[in-house]
């Protein structure tokens, strides 16, 4: 019977060792055919032009950083100040209704999003600020702004959760009033839960490609925020259904996924630090 | 994503087919025949495709038709490596595949038209305006009689079959300013409809009412234009097979029933003309 447990456990193992295996085999190729350079660092993506394919990323990598700092930028704030209005203002019947609302945005799937932000938030973007096309960074950075809310959140409110009652008590007997405890006190005591928070929501944003595939008009241009941009991950998406096998434009889509592999393991690596330290923190 | 679309919507055509017309009239000769007919190729088949091996399998219950929408360029590649009995392509035979033996037999005719929003009072381009909007050298839709607007011009992705047939009837291979590039039909509908600035192209069969489809050298993109060969921006729906390569009775029996009268009213059914 502790056979059947251990191999359940082993297969996870196995499926991501078979994933890194697979992902680095088909994606070396690519790269020592096109130069690590001029692959990452080549400003131009042209992959089907018939007499002279580029197979620059640079324009990917950059704007999935731009989206990714553009959302963090927007997100962080709002999803901080909820998670303290939920974790130390708002009363128990208010936080118990706004709760489950925020757990069902989490539970949207990713193209319902993209979706709402192409028959919405685009055209009033195009109307807004009078452009030729609303598809643009700035309205996939707004759509996975409001992606990562669920996740930072959830996360920075169950950090400041966890701060000892005794802290706040502390500083109030002192004298502060409850905004000062929050930002002095609350916050900085949960900072690795919140940083874990952030980092979260950098993974969740890096790695999103349903969404931004609809509002971001996925042309391969450096990224400006009112130009139409293509990210790491809509990158892959786009073009895959068509490479032919065994061309090098197929070959370097998948050194695009080792690329986007590789950030998002940092990331993740990232994170398990914030959490030990976290942990560490609260023992 | 795409893929599960198209698929889903060929299952629902097929379906319609299926509830429509109960009893095919069963073409009496070809009953014995079975095995499996591979095709693999164009995307923008899948309809048409997805229609004729459904009535095709109903007629003769033994064989199975199968397709793998994969693209026109694997569709050419995988009838001349025999990985597929069929290919299927959405645009016509290069010279140089035909030097390698590829057969061109062509099933049928897809339009591709050129949508504005419907607020747009432009409603005819010459193919000179055409291309010059495609490669960005006209800007604003007053320089050819619209409002003071700037264009937008809303394509397809790379490799789509779509976007390979226009940008070559347009002659622009290569050479699209594209403002957005979208990876299904659509999008570019859905796109186009809500912009009073933007252009796109798509099949004939996608136009809905939300946007306007524009004449074309004067012609109005149509079954009929199409068919007749008056509307310029126009593609075929190519079957390939290989040079001297023997086909299964089956396959055989396919792609006689693909090519036949008969099949016209069902690859009008789905979306595309006959020829």
């Amino acid at each position: 019977m502790q056979w059947i447990f251990m191999g359940c456990g082993f297969i996870a193992i196995a499926f991501v060792l078979i994933i890194t295996i697979y992902l680095v085999m088909a994606g070396i190729p690519a790269i020592l055919e096109i130069g690590l350079i001029d692959f990452l660092f080549g400003t131009e993506w042209d992959s089907t032009h018939q007499t002279d394919p580029k197979y620059g990323i640079l324009p990917f990598i950059l704007t999935s950083i731009y989206g990714t700092a553009g959302a963090i930028l927007i997100g962080v704030p709002i999803g901080l100040f909820s998670a303290i209005y939920l974790s130390k203002v708002a009363n128990r019947r208010v936080a118990n209704i706004i709760r489950p609302g925020i757990d069902l945005l989490a539970g949207i799937p990713s193209v319902v999003y993209g979706l709402v932000g192409m028959l919405a938030l685009v055209p009033a973007i195009q109307k807004w600020l009078g452009l030729s096309s609303g598809f643009t960074l700035l309205a996939s950075i707004i759509v996975l702004a409001i992606m990562i809310l669920p996740s930072i959140i959830s996360v920075s409110e169950t950090a400041l959760n966890a701060v000892p009652r005794e802290y706040e008590e502390a500083s109030l007997a002192l004298g502060a009033t409850d905004l000062e405890t929050y930002f002095r006190i609350s916050a900085p005591a949960a900072k690795s839960g919140i940083a874990a928070a952030v980092v979260l929501g950098i993974g969740r944003a890096i790695g999103e490609a349903m969404a931004i595939l609809m509002v971001a008009g996925n042309v391969a241009n450096m990224p400006s925020i009112l130009s139409s941009v293509r990210y790491l991950t809509t990158a892959i998406a786009s073009e895959m259904s068509y490479a032919a096998h065994g061309s090098l434009q197929r070959d370097a889509l998948f050194s695009i996924g080792l690329v986007l592999f590789l950030f998002i393991m940092c990331i993740n690596i990232f994170l398990n630090q914030f959490l030990k330290r976290n942990k560490e923190d609260s023992a | 994503m795409n893929k599960l679309l198209t698929t889903g919507v060929a299952l629902s055509l097929t379906l319609g087919l299926l509830a429509g017309c109960s009893s095919p009239a069963p073409s009496g000769s070809s009953s014995a025949l079975s095995g499996v007919v591979e095709t693999n190729g164009s995307t923008s088949m899948e309809s048409v495709m997805g229609i004729l091996a459904e009535v095709f399998m109903d007629e003769n219950p033994d064989v199975t038709v199968n397709y793998s929408g994969t693209g026109s360029g694997t569709g050419v590649e995988s009838a001349m490596t025999e990985t597929a009995d069929l290919g299927l392509a959405s645009r016509s035979l290069k010279e140089s595949e035909k030097v390698e033996g590829a057969i061109e037999n062509i099933c049928a005719l897809d339009g591709v038209a050129l949508i504005v929003n419907p607020a747009n009072p432009v409603s005819d381009l010459t193919m000179e305006q055409i291309n010059a909007i495609s490669k960005g050298e006209i800007t604003n839709w007053s320089e050819v009689g619209g409002a003071d607007l700037v264009i937008s011009f809303n394509g397809r992705e790379a490799g789509s079959g779509t976007r390979g047939a226009y940008e070559e009837i347009v002659d622009v291979t290569d050479q699209c300013a594209y403002q957005n590039e979208f990876s299904a039909t659509g999008d570019v509908v859905g796109a186009v409809s809500q912009n009073p600035n933007a252009i796109g192209y798509v099949s004939l069969s996608s136009v809905t009412d939300d946007v306007k489809s524009l004449m074309v050298n004067g012609v109005v993109c149509s079954e009929e234009t199409i068919s007749s060969g008056d509307y310029p921006i126009q593609r075929p729906f190519v079957i390939i097979t290989k040079e001297g390569k023997d086909l299964s009775p089956a396959t055989q029996a396919f792609l006689d029933f693909a090519m036949s009268p008969e099949a016209a009213e069902y690859i009008v059914e789905a979306g595309a003309v006959a020829p």
